[in-house]
């Protein structure tokens, strides 16, 4: 016999597929007064245990999924070799891969990837364009045998988050370009192990809405790594936040 | 004739109604109590349902019988009830009573600790241990999620410990890293130069070798685990009751061992949770008893009869955990290491990370015995800083030589003065008594795969995914140690 269960917050869930940021979520506060917009079967669930039940197990589906987009496909990586199952993965995903010497292989309008790179089991691959693709930790797997990848583009990677990014120090060698650029999940704990890759030339980190201060971080991310040129955040962007001060200079200039 | 038998009529008449009277008049409490429970246990058999007592509030105390009781509602006694809510067979199949002696939770271990998770043990189940945690937190929003609730964020500072080795060490070190590596840690080992290569502002004066951690390792914000914990276990429905555990109520009976000898098994079925500010205590029916108490594990033992008997017998055996106090400080120092920054944990014991952006850190030092404070009260020692943890630090790291202390808090170490490695298990003559404590400064970053381990054994029986055997009771009374070198 159980306690009752703890009544449910009504807050607008963040697990329906919209990517909320996780800024200035530390603990288990629940955001008061997001109320306005509920779907049909949250308003429901605060009445039935049924479909309490039901959105969970959605819940649980969504994540299955995610799980299996993810799946470390080693059983090609026996066969093809590594660059062939990277290719493979990024292309099922829905992003673009480019090879050495070759064109961006993309997905075309109906959704389908041309074969022709099944011939080039030795070529490697030297950019993976994973925008807006549901990539995450474990999927990283099938990323990380590409020694020659110079070019990594996450920009929009819903999943993508610090623990990813603790991960990448095997491209170190080779990586000259990342671009980070709008991932909620990313925050500067993350970018602060990306210290490992010193190669890197270009690092694209801008409109990262988890990074609790991002003029500070982007000083801080330039320190560390003194060869990347660092694009994104403003130094000055957070000193542009004084409304006060800003309309009387332009009004009346003070004569020095 | 007719007189006589009226008179005897109302003679019993009258003595009947005389007792009657008197009943009444008396109205003493032993007979009105145990009345009242009488009526009590009539009601609750006509109607079986919720703990409820129709006469008086009692929503502040535990119910009156539970499966399991968990003492201590840390992070570890939260793993172990989120654990078994999870395996149990058949949902609803357990009732789970966490009881925490203070919800505002101001001298848990939990809430006070630097929060760092790393793999560089040399015991491989606790680096297996290690590998497990830190697989829960990275998963942390599948396991702990709760329809509706915002997900955690546990800030993880995915920076790595350093450890660095001096001449004598450096052996063991390179020893460690192997074990290490072959459970599936991310280790690398670094020679001064390359330390100075990476990390210009160390001092590697003195150092021989450096293990560093790549992946899996690093800091994060316990409290934030220890609410999502909390919050998930509630959803999942177990009872929690602030109150003190005053008492046990076992029962023994007697066998004879293989050897002949009488042993007294006993078994505790019933445990008396004291409310705060009052004498009033609940006596909550259980089948079995958690002690993840932390640092008043051994207070917990002994009130339930571990440690009575003659000295070197299994009876006379004592849990050897008791808490030890160590001071945390921090600082600001404007030229200190920057954002790469590990937790560097130096070969004299000084350790310290980076907190934040603004160039602050944290850091200490575990005492030698001689050193140790008295585990009191929490009250830090200045002067320790000053003496013992600012010249080894200012030493390897030459920035340190101008910092300001901005504050510092001590907390308890559940240390366990016979191997510093964790107790897990049930105690051989207590038998429904399981341990889940012991872990001296690394219970945070193994709490979930302890917790793991607790509900596997209650359920099954045995441990079924990490192989904890090695943690069990009897070592202390077998004399066998595991000892945990990597100490921080």
């Amino acid at each position: 016999m159980a306690a009752p269960r703890a009544s449910l917050h009504l807050v607008a869930a963040i697990w329906n597929g919209s990517t909320r940021s996780i800024h200035g979520l530390g603990g288990a506060v629940a955001p008061e007064g997001n109320q306005k917009k509920k779907t049909l079967l949250q308003f429901l669930a605060g009445y039935f245990y049924d479909v309490e039940y039901l959105r969970e197990y959605l819940l649980q589906n969504q994540m299955l999924l995610l799980h299996k987009k993810n799946r470390s496909l080693a059983h090609i990586s026996e066969n093809y070799g590594p660059y062939i199952t990277g290719a493979f993965f990024i292309l099922h995903l829905g992003g673009a891969v480019r090879f050495q010497n070759k064109e961006w292989i993309r997905l075309n309008k109906r959704g389908q990837f041309p074969l022709e790179f099944l011939k080039f089991q030795k070529v490697p691959i030297e950019a993976v364009d994973a925008s807006g693709c549901d990539i995450n930790y474990e999927g990283l797997d099938n990323l990380l045998p590409l020694k020659e990848l110079q070019s990594l583009s996450l920009q929009r990677c819903p999943y993508v988050d610090d623990w990813c990014l603790n991960r990448l120090y095997p491209l170190a060698n080779s990586l000259q370009e990342l671009s980070l650029a709008g991932c909620p999940r990313i925050s500067e704990r993350g970018l602060a192990s990306l210290h490992h890759l010193q190669n890197l030339r270009r690092l694209d980190i801008s409109d990262l809405p988890a990074v609790s201060n991002p003029g500070l971080t982007q000083i801080l991310v330039e320190e560390m790594l003194p060869n990347c040129k660092v694009v994104g955040a403003d130094w000055a962007q957070d000193l542009k936040l004084e409304p006060e001060d800003q309309p009387q200079d332009r009004a009346n200039p003070v004569p020095t | 004739m007719f007189r006589r038998m009226l008179r005897l009529g109302w003679g019993r008449g009258q003595d009947l109604s005389v007792r009657r009277l008197s009943i009444r008049k008396r109205g003493s409490t032993l007979d009105w109590n145990g009345r009242v429970s009488e009526f009590k246990k009539k009601i609750r058999s006509i109607l079986p349902g919720e703990d409820r007592n129709p006469l008086y509030d009692t929503s502040h105390l535990p119910p009156e019988r539970c499966d399991v009781v968990i003492v201590g509602g840390g992070v570890l006694g939260l793993s172990v009830a989120y654990w078994l809510k999870k395996l149990e067979k058949r949902q609803g199949a357990i009732r789970v009573l966490v009881v925490e002696r203070d919800h505002t939770y101001s001298q848990a271990s939990t809430g006070l600790s630097v929060g760092g998770i790393r793999q560089q043990f040399s015991l491989p189940e606790n680096i297996q241990l290690s590998l497990f945690s830190a697989s829960f937190l990275r998963n942390i929003n599948e396991h702990l999620a709760v329809v509706d609730d915002p997900p955690l964020d546990l800030k993880f500072n995915p920076l790595g410990y350093l450890l660095l080795a001096s001449e004598k060490g450096a052996a063991t070190m390179e020893n460690n890293v192997k074990v290490q590596r072959q459970e599936g840690a991310k280790v690398c080992l670094m020679s001064p130069e390359q330390l100075r290569n990476k990390f210009p502002w160390i001092n590697t004066e003195g150092v021989a070798l450096a293990s560093y951690g790549m992946e899996n390792e690093g800091w994060f914000d316990p409290w934030c685990l220890l609410q999502g914990l909390r919050r998930k276990v509630q959803s999942m429905g177990v009872f929690f009751c602030q109150g003190e555990v005053t008492r046990f109520i076992s029962s023994s009976s007697s066998m004879k061992n293989t050897s002949g000898e009488e042993v007294n098994l006993k078994r505790i079925y019933e445990v008396h949770v004291k409310m705060d500010h009052s004498l009033e205590y609940q006596p909550v029916e259980c089948a079995l008893v958690i002690n993840a108490a932390g640092a008043w594990s051994g207070q917990i033992a002994e009130l339930a009869g571990i440690g009575k008997g003659p000295l070197g017998t299994l009876q006379g055996t004592k849990l050897p955990v008791e808490p030890r106090k160590r001071y945390v400080y921090l600082w600001h120092c404007p030229q200190g290491p920057g954002l790469e920054a590990p937790l560097v944990s130096d070969s004299s014991g000084a350790y310290f990370r980076r907190e934040g952006l603004g160039n602050n850190y944290i850091g200490g030092r575990s005492p030698t015995e001689e050193e140790e404070p008295d585990p009191k009260n929490l009250e830090v020692d200045h002067g320790f800083f000053q003496d013992k943890v600012w010249p080894p630090l200012a030493q390897r790291v030459p920035a340190f030589e101008t910092l300001k202390v901005r504050s510092a808090w001590a907390g308890y170490y559940d240390y366990n003065t016979f191997d510093q490695n964790g107790v897990v298990g049930p105690h051989p003559l207590v038998m429904n008594m399981y341990f889940a404590t012991g872990f001296s400064g690394h219970g945070l970053q193994q709490a979930p795969g302890v917790g793991r381990a607790v509900a596997e054994m209650v359920l099954e029986g045995h441990f079924q995914t990490i192989d904890l055997s090695s943690f069990f009771f009897s070592r202390f009374y077998l004399g066998e140690k595991i000892q945990e070198h990597i100490i921080i």
